[in-house]
């Protein structure tokens, strides 16, 4: 394995114990995801993406198996280092967005840095600023989500999960909620973040969406049935593509 | 997260949702309201009656026959004569903590000047009772021991008297009246005193020399009553010591007999004021307490709901990096703010309360700093006491299935 994965799995396992029933979610999974890799999680409803997601998102811990994240080993961490672990090292970004309800845009932008006591409010301010900037919503800094269409929506919530410098970008159905163009555009943003440097872990089980990143590990029952490189499509180039005369 | 980012959360969080919060900070409102109100009124009364009965002298020490019981029979205790002028020389000889006795002894008659009369009474004295009882001369002079010596047909007269004998504006002062028909040369006019205890009227009085009232209209040679003046308040007990042990031996009282006097100092009737005062307060106090722990129930309903509806926040919080404790403070700080901000409403209604009962009663205002002190801390407990369980419910939350919640 190379020494610059920043996620490392081995034999992971997560059951549910469903009254007297045990469901096996994940049944022994092994990858890694190396600095800079826009990983696609693919496979159908009930395969175990989530499972994985919310395992790789520290919001769960494996019944079994090992995970490092950027070094650390999650596995038996505490609730609190783990919430410590989320705010430092992982960007979540949601199928229904989840922002704050009639906040404005920076400060759903702002809210991770509120959880980190070496930010002042300026820092945080300029940082959320910047971050508002890649997205493209830097002329919508004050409305509130409300104000907003879902695809900008989806972007500040991408703006919020970039806005810590995390070392992944963790999304679940991400443009599951959005039309064609919409999630194009979106994967157009992720794309570009990707050439910036960011590392993305995108779950999908649209091929279309997942046709625009570069590794596709799909899972079947809680198994990896495949883990393979793919060119990668152009996400601004099908956007290019769509009919314009289409009314959206 | 840090404290003035939470607080300004809790603060948005209740605007977001101001008659919702105003109905649940009601019972609040009420309890603390109750709360100042009762204790400033309370306050004021007491003042009131400390100060009339400061006006009295609140170093001041009484001592009366005590009341005879012959067969069953309570015989009263103006039959006892035990009180009289050896008693009296005793006491003045030898008390320390005591700065100035007087015997009091009273015949009540008529008095004319001219066509005028009046009826009241005729105080017998000695020159310390001025000292004793706060009374000032304000024109004139009050009679002396020599007078007292001297048996002299002299009387100082309070502000009734005068308007009752001398209405057509006759001065006074120099004029000789007649008590009970005994003529009686009036030297001083005492300064108004205004409305006594129990409504009795303390400008209603004429002081003579003891002498005089006792030899020259009663014919007895005993007192009614004694009076003292500590040096002060606090020696009164002191005072009131010395004088039984005095009385004890003038009276030839042998150890384990009971006294055949009675000792009241005001320092006892203001500290047993006092106590009842305190006792009626707390009760009243109490009652008015019931209501906050009804607005405290209140809170913690809604906490609830404010819970059970932001549970997607929760979740997402968790999900970027909250831990527990940030979300147990966040919902905690938002019960403890809304109870506060219930309590600030209640002291402003209780003051105002407060100021409208003192006024309907015409009594002087007096603010309960106490009060509002506590009224502060109680908001803060009720806050955290009835916060704890939502905020606990909060930050128990899973965040896998907060964040999905519907
Ligand atoms: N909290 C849970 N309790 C019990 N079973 C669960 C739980 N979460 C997921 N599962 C089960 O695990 C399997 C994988 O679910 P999930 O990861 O949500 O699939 P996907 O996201 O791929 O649709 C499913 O069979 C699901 O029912
Ligand atoms: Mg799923």
């Amino acid at each position: 394995m190379p020494a610059n994965n920043i996620i490392e799995i081995s034999n992971l396992r997560r059951d549910f114990a469903v009254g007297t029933e045990v469901v096996y979610a994940l049944r022994g999974l092994s990858f890694g995801v190396a600095q800079g890799e826009f990983v696609s999680i693919m496979g159908t409803s009930g395969s175990g993406k989530s499972t994985l997601l919310n395992i790789l998102g520290c919001l769960d811990t494996p019944t079994s198996g090992s995970y490092v994240i950027d070094g650390t080993d999650v596995a038996r961490l505490s609730r609190n280092e783990l919430a410590d672990i989320r705010n430092r090292k992982i960007g979540f970004v949601f199928q229904s967005y989840n922002l704050l309800p009639r906040t404005s845009v920076l400060e759903n932008v702002e809210l991770p840095l509120m959880y980190n006591r070496t930010y002042s409010s300026r820092q945080r301010r300029e940082r959320a600023m910047e971050v508002i900037a890649r997205v493209g919503l830097e002329n919508r800094v004050q409305h509130t989500s409300a104000q907003l269409s879902g695809g900008q929506q989806q972007r500040v919530a991408i703006a919020r999960a970039l806005v810590t410098d995390p070392v992944i970008i963790l999304a679940d159905e991400a443009t599951g909620n959005l039309d064609t163009r919409t999630s194009y555009e979106i994967m157009a943003l992720f794309q570009q973040l990707h050439e910036a440097g960011t590392t993305i872990a995108f779950v999908t089980h649209e091929p279309d969406i997942a046709a625009f990143t570069n590794r596709t590990i799909k899972l079947r029952d809680g198994h990896i049935v495949d883990d393979s490189p793919v060119h990668p499509l152009d996400a601004q180039a099908a956007l290019d593509a769509l009919p314009t005369d289409e009314d959206y | 997260m840090n404290f003035s980012n939470l607080l300004r959360l809790a603060l948005r969080a209740i605007m977001r949702n101001k008659t919702r919060a105003l109905l649940t900070m009601l019972g609040i409102i009420i309890g603390i309201a109750a709360v100042i109100a009762m204790l400033s009124l309370g306050e004021s009364v007491k003042k009131r009656m400390k100060d009339e009965f400061a006006s009295m002298g609140t170093n001041s020490i009484m001592v009366v026959p005590a009341r005879q019981h012959r067969g069953g029979v309570d015989m009263g205790n103006s039959s006892s004569k035990s009180l009289d002028l050896s008693d009296y020389r005793a006491l003045v000889e030898g008390c320390h903590y005591v700065a100035a006795f007087s015997p009091e002894i009273t015949s009540s008659g008529q008095m004319i000047f001219g066509s005028n009369n009046h009826f009241g009474s005729l105080t017998g004295v000695a020159p310390g009772y001025l000292l004793i009882n706060n009374l000032e001369v304000e024109r004139g002079l009050m009679f002396t021991d020599a007078d007292v010596q001297s048996l002299a047909k002299v009387c100082v007269i309070g502000q009734t008297v005068v308007d009752e004998l001398f209405a057509d504006g006759t001065d006074p002062l120099g004029q000789t009246v007649r008590f009970n028909n005994k003529p009686m040369k009036i030297i001083g006019i005492l300064k108004k005193k205004g409305q006594g205890n129990m409504g009795s009227d303390d400008d209603d009085v004429v002081l003579a020399p003891y002498t005089t009232v006792q030899k020259r209209f009663l014919g007895i040679n005993y007192f009614f009553m004694l009076q003292a003046s500590a040096v002060s308040q606090e020696a009164s007990q002191l005072a009131a010591d010395e004088i039984k042990h005095i009385l004890r031996s003038t009276h030839h009282i042998s150890e384990g007999d009971d006294d055949d006097f009675d000792i009241f100092t005001m320092d006892q009737v203001l500290s047993s004021m006092d106590k009842v005062m305190g006792l009626l307060t707390l009760l009243l106090t109490a009652i008015a307490s019931i209501s906050l722990v009804v607005g405290g129930i209140g809170i913690m309903n809604i906490m609830y709901v404010t819970v059970t509806e932001r549970t997607r926040e929760i979740g997402l919080r968790m999900a970027i990096g909250a831990r527990q404790r940030d979300i147990m403070l966040q919902f905690l700080l938002e019960s403890v703010v809304l109870s506060l901000l219930g309590g600030l409403i209640g002291i402003v209604v209780g003051i105002l309360m407060a100021y409208g009962g003192t006024a309907a009663m015409a009594l002087s205002y007096a603010l309960s700093y106490k009060a509002i002190g506590i009224s502060f801390v109680v908001c803060v407990a009720v806050g955290v006491f009835f916060g704890w369980y939502p905020a606990k419910k909060a930050a128990n939350l899973d965040p896998i299935q907060a964040i999905r919640y519907e």
